[in-house]
């Protein structure tokens, strides 16, 4: 099926979502054709140099349905999500903003919203965030203003109301497709399957789920899903990564929160030759079971400092089997930045006097 | 040289306040203290005793409505808020917040979550049921959940709840609830 990637009226006007839709977004289409989504996650640099950004999506180039842009995970300070976002976006890649509660009030998210979106981000994933005391700057003010299910429910207004919190109208509303996090590895348990259901009471559509070491545990936690009707309501996304040593999965067990690691997994990986490379099969492994689990629609690929095995895990693990072909689309408002490019790429002198009397001359737009 | 070594430079990290031994024992990020839980966690244990009290002290609080608009609401405010807040601040270590959700929520008032979540456990409940940020409190979430399986009503934790209207901060939600039942209860019987 072909799809309209331009507003016939302009190429400046915003696109109407596909009937059912409620973003222009990659993702969402790859679920809801059915098809098996991989995401993964960026490493966002402490720099404020854009290459840094584009070197480190271009390994997920193409074959990656949304990048993650975190937003201060862990409460450790980075490049900010909107930042990662908009050079993403410009750059032609499908992010995932992440959203977190725990740095901005609803003031300043519902701001951020907008810009993102402007920006071209079709993905919104609405956290509440770990504590401060986490990151490296534990002095920090807390703000959680809202929390996940709130900020789901903001942003799904301003999308389907075309509204702010306060009431007041958006002209153009962000068309964007929500997310949130689960994790069915933390207490209480038997309350987890029901938080589902309120995030997705809330306005979640697709979730991602924190690393799955334990396939047992999951299947438990979603067959309670199942029980509920949940997974026909919201696209589950499960969390998998690589680990890359004994020591290294004993250390995000006691100081990564909410990160459940089986006894079992860490002596598999304790007991081969190659650490690393049993960590990269023991994700594979992982992959395999969890993608056989009746209402999972993809995977999230976690790998904090070893990115560049993700395309190695994601081939050998063969979840992009008979994927169809994918055209990239051109943004709506592209044309117009060409164009600009073009313009000051000539490298025409300017005269400001001149210009200032020919713009101070145009005539005046009628007041409405 | 001991200026040098005392003078404060804008590069250095603040560090964690906790640690050694000049640091008092309580100190923690967000400044709570490290009290008892147990009057909490009594509570909790009991919430469907408290559920069937809340609901007889409403009714009492709402059959004084014509005092209380004999006083004016907005002068009874002070003494209630004062009262409500010892009362509740001893039994539910309430933040008087303003917008009391403790019969959702199994009498385990969610304020007192770092995070102030109030829809629900955020994903870094540790194993043994305790809180990510204080390693010391039982999670305010889990205890709701257990406080809730003993209420009547206790499926009230799984209706999604409004951000908290931080300008009702430190007013009495006693007095509010009894005012809007009241206006409620005025307004149906024009109806009728």
């Amino acid at each position: 099926m072909a799809h309209i990637d331009e507003n016939p009226l302009g190429i400046g006007l915003p696109l109407d979502p596909l009937p059912g839709h409620s973003s222009l977004g990659r993702l969402e289409r790859v679920l809801r054709r059915g098809e098996f989504a991989v995401t993964a996650e960026l490493n966002p640099p402490d720099s404020a140099n854009p290459e840094d950004v584009y070197e480190r999506a271009a390994i997920f180039s193409g074959w990656v349905d949304g990048i993650n842009a975190v937003d201060a995970s862990g409460a450790n300070c980075h490049m900010s999500s909107v930042g990662i976002c908009a050079l993403l976006t410009r750059m032609g890649y499908a992010p995932i903003m992440q959203i977190s509660c725990r740095d901005r009030n609803r003031i300043a998210i519902q701001g951020d919203v907008l810009g993102a979106a402007a920006m071209g981000v079709c993905n919104v994933l609405c956290l509440t965030g770990d504590g401060v005391q986490v990151g490296d700057q534990p002095g920090a003010k807390p703000v959680f203003d809202l929390d996940s299910m709130s900020l789901l429910e903001t942003v799904r207004t301003m999308r389907d109301h075309a509204r702010f919190l306060s009431g007041r109208k958006l002209t153009s509303p962000p068309k964007v497709f929500l997310g949130a996090a689960i994790n069915p590895f933390a207490p209480p348990y038997d309350f987890r399957p029901h938080r589902l259901a309120k995030k997705i009471e809330a306005g979640a559509q697709f979730v991602q789920s924190q690393y799955c070491y334990d396939v047992p545990m999951f299947r438990e936690y979603m067959q309670r899903v199942r029980d509920l009707g949940l997974h026909e309501k919201c696209f589950i996304l499960v969390g998998v990564g690589p680990l890359a040593s004994a020591r290294a999965a004993r250390w995000m067990r006691s100081n990564v929160p909410g990160v459940h690691i089986p006894d079992a997994v860490i002596e598999r990986i304790e007991g081969a030759a190659d650490q690393k490379k049993e960590g990269k099969q023991l994700c594979i492994d992982i992959i395999n079971e969890v993608k056989e689990i009746e209402g999972i629609s993809g995977i999230h690929v976690m790998a904090y400092r070893q990115e560049e095995y993700v395309a190695e895990i994601v081939h050998d693990s063969g979840v992009l089997r008979g994927r169809q072909p994918w055209k990239h689309e051109v943004g709506r408002s592209d044309a117009l930045v060409v164009e600009r490019l073009g313009h000051i790429r000539q490298g025409k002198e300017e005269h400001q006097q001149e210009m200032v009397e020919a713009a101070a001359h145009l005539p005046q737009p009628k007041a409405h | 040289m001991v200026d040098a070594v005392h003078k404060t430079d804008a590069t250095t990290p603040i560090a964690k306040t906790a640690g050694n031994s000049t640091t008092p024992d309580n100190a923690s990020p967000n400044r709570r203290t490290g009290r008892k839980y147990a009057v909490r966690l009594w509570v909790v244990r009991h919430s469907r005793f408290f559920e069937w009290f809340y609901g007889r002290f409403a009714s009492a609080f709402l059959l004084l409505h014509p005092f209380w608009k004999f006083v004016g609401y907005q002068r009874a405010e002070r003494p209630v808020a004062f009262v409500e807040r010892h009362v509740k601040g001893l039994l539910f270590d309430c933040r008087m917040c303003g917008q009391c959700v403790l019969s959702s929520t199994g009498m385990s008032c969610p304020m007192n979550c770092p995070k102030q979540l109030r829809n629900g456990p955020c994903g870094g409940v540790r194993a043994d049921g305790n809180c990510e940020v204080e390693p010391d409190m039982p999670c305010v979430w889990v205890q709701a959940w257990k406080g809730a399986g003993n209420m009547v009503h206790g499926d009230a934790i799984l209706t999604v709840q409004e951000p908290v209207n931080q300008s009702l901060r430190g007013t009495s939600s006693w007095l509010r609830v009894t005012a809007a039942a009241a206006a409620a209860r005025s307004a149906a019987k024009e109806k009728a």
